[in-house]
């Protein structure tokens, strides 16, 4: 069954009849290039999320202040309500047992300047909570610490990008920068899985901020780190009870939306992972559809296949092929195309998504598309063994019928 | 070489049953050359078919040179079509997308004989028809002659016990039908048997024995003097 002339038959017949093999051949590739370019989509979507989200840890709240929208307690509305350095005191001792760290947040854009280089960052007065809270990892020395807020000191940490900028290849370490009219100590490098955005920043301690800023204690944004235990439910009594306190404390009402702002990283994720589990679920049965499609695909056209050769049969019977060489001929021809059409399609599919990278990452929020290679596999090898059995019912047919019926066929 | 007995054979249509051979009884001897004569619609391509294996009687005997031919298997007719039986048909039946040589070589092919033996093999007998030069054409570059010549090839490339040939001339001009009737003539000279279904009187008499058949029973079978093809063409 497997000589080498039965292949050779077989090439000669396949090449021979350029068409019939081309069309079969294209239904199968499609057919696995569209299920790997879903399914890959589906897992870029899903990087883009991960992407988002793993570049901050995410059992973090954050604290913003607003405005209030009504009257409480005989103040009027449209107060604006700010935290002070005793609202990061208050808080960690109020909340301790739920909480890992309060951090502060005084963002500000600067020019910085070393040497002739120039540019504009976004400045980040923290403290070091902030290390975690940001999932920066320090490339050389450190970052802010205890000394540096209680003190004051002029020390900033810069991002891998901003040393590349104003250092080139020098190093940065030690030497001094001109941050809007101020000069700071680099003390740090540090380098961030969130992209360039967030390589591009500067922290320096948040009291140094505010000595610079007429020696104020105002807090743009506290940044509360939770214990990772309480687990989400506990995360979000954690919210509730900490907008409650706050409301209370800066003289708030209850059923005011617009005083405080508490944005909670843990649902923000949770909401879009199930966003992006309902997308993969779709993404699923559309995929799995590619698949039946491909298998009805090369069902008719090995149908029309075995019709059209039916006189050719015939002929091949009437001079003494057997049932079972009719049958091994057309099984092995399609298993052929499909094998060959299939891991092709895969190759092209697998290729073309690697291919895109972050291309479609603007736009479309896919960020490296890819399939798992075993799932790929498999979902060809199914398709080649329906293909197969879908060759199989009609071939079968076909050897069965009496030569003289397949001659007269026209 | 071939002996039937009482053969009977009904096409079913819907309900009713349309019974074209209603006992035959006859017999061929080796190297025979028989005309199955009778106007269209006699039964005469049915006789050939059951007597090639392609379709089965309902009742009788059959036996082919001293083989019982019955309750074969699809595989087994396969097998005795490959080894026992030559065909010709009246529409050539090659495989279009095949050469001439790939057509009269893949009889061998079923054999299992290897590609350079078939190859050898099927373009003797190419030569034989006169046609080793369009060993690599397809059959849609032959003329009509040319397609029966290839075909009577593979039929004798397997070396038959017996070659069949129904109505081989029928799409063929007169000049053309001669050609091929000299070649099966030659063929039968070196001691084949061969049986040639026609309702042409001309080609019947190119034959040394002429069977007629009517509504499904022989009405008349007698041994005619040969007339030699040869002195028709030119
Ligand atoms: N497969 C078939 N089904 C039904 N009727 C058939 C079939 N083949 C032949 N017949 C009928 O059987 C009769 C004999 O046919 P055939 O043997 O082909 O005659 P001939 O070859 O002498 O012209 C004709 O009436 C024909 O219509
Ligand atoms: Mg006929």
């Amino acid at each position: 069954m497997f000589s080498r002339d039965t292949w050779r038959e077989i090439f000669d017949t396949l090449n021979k009849n350029k068409l019939r093999t081309f069309l079969s051949g294209f239904t199968v590739a499609l057919g696995i290039l569209i299920f790997v370019g879903l399914v890959g989509m589906t897992n870029g979507l899903q990087n883009t999320f991960e992407y988002y989200f793993s570049r901050d840890a995410t059992n973090i709240l954050y604290l913003q202040p607003g405005r209030t929208s009504r009257p409480y307690k005989g103040y009027k509305s449209q107060r604006r309500i700010e935290f002070e350095n005793e609202d990061l005191k208050d808080i960690k001792e109020n909340f301790s047992i739920f909480i890992d760290y309060v951090s502060p947040m005084i963002r500000r854009g600067a020019l910085v300047k070393y040497r002739e280089e120039s540019n504009n960052y976004t400045t980040i007065g923290a403290d070091w909570g902030q290390q975690f809270a940001e999932n920066t990892i320090m490339m050389k020395g450190r970052f802010i610490n205890q000394e540096d807020v209680k003190n004051k000191t002029r020390n900033a940490v810069i991002g891998r990008l901003v040393e590349q900028d104003l250092f080139g290849n020098m190093n940065a370490m030690g030497k001094y920068i001109d941050v809007g009219g101020s000069v700071f100590k680099v003390v740090g490098v540090f380098q961030d899985e969130g992209g360039d955005r967030e390589e591009r920043q500067i922290f320096i301690p948040y009291t140094t901020r505010q000595l610079i800023e007429k020696n104020t204690d105002k807090i743009d944004l506290i940044v509360v780190g939770f214990r990772p235990e309480i687990g989400y439910t506990g995360a979000m009594a954690l919210q509730r009870n900490l907008n409650k306190y706050l409301k209370d404390k800066k003289f708030i009402s209850p059923e005011d939306q617009k005083g405080i702002f508490i944005r909670n990283v843990a649902e923000e994720l949770e909401r879009n992972q199930a966003f992006a589990r309902v997308l993969a679920i779709i993404a699923a049965f559309v995929a799995f559809g590619t698949i039946i499609a491909g298998i009805i695909g090369i069902s008719n056209i090995m149908v029309y296949v075995v019709k059209e050769r039916t006189k050719e049969i015939g002929i091949r019977k009437a001079i003494g092929a057997t049932p079972r060489n009719v049958i091994s001929n057309i099984l092995l021809e399609s298993i052929f195309i499909t094998t060959l059409s299939g891991f092709s399609g895969m190759i092209a599919g697998i290729a073309l998504l690697s291919s895109l990278g972050d291309k479609l990452m603007d736009d479309y929020f896919i960020l490296n598309p890819g399939i798992d290679t075993g799932l790929a596999i498999s979902a060809t090898i199914v398709l080649i063994l329906f293909g197969s059995i879908a060759g199989y019912v009609p071939a079968k047919r076909a050897a069965q019928i009496k030569p003289i019926v397949a001659l007269n066929e026209e | 070489m071939i002996e039937i007995k009482n053969l009977h054979k009904s096409y079913k249509m819907g309900s009713n049953a349309l019974h074209v051979l209603k006992g035959i009884d006859f017999s061929v001897k080796e190297g025979e050359l028989v005309a199955i004569m009778g106007s269209s619609g006699s039964g005469k391509s049915t006789l050939l078919n059951i007597l090639g294996m392609l379709d089965v009687a309902d009742e009788g005997e059959y036996n082919l040179d001293g083989m019982p031919i019955k309750n074969l298997n699809e595989t087994k007719a396969a097998n005795y079509r490959n080894k026992f039986l030559g065909f010709i048909f009246q529409s050539f039946n090659l495989i279009n997308y095949k050469t001439a040589l790939e057509n009269v070589a893949l009889p061998l092919y079923y054999q299992g004989m290897n590609r350079k033996k078939r190859q050898e093999k099927a373009l003797k007998y190419l030569e034989q028809v006169g046609l080793k030069e369009w060993s690599h054409h397809l059959p849609s570059e032959l003329s009509g002659g040319q397609k029966q010549r290839v075909a009577i090839a593979r039929a004798m490339v397997t070396e038959p016990k017996v070659l069949l040939a129904d109505e081989l001339t029928g799409a063929l001009d007169s000049k053309t039908s001669y050609e091929v009737m000299d070649l099966i003539q030659q063929i039968n000279d070196k001691g084949n048997t061969i049986l040639v279904v026609t309702h042409e009187n001309d080609i019947a008499h190119m034959c040394k024995r002429i069977v007629y058949l009517r509504d499904g029973v022989i009405v008349k079978d007698e041994k005619v003097k040969q007339v030699r093809a040869k002195e028709y063409v030119q």
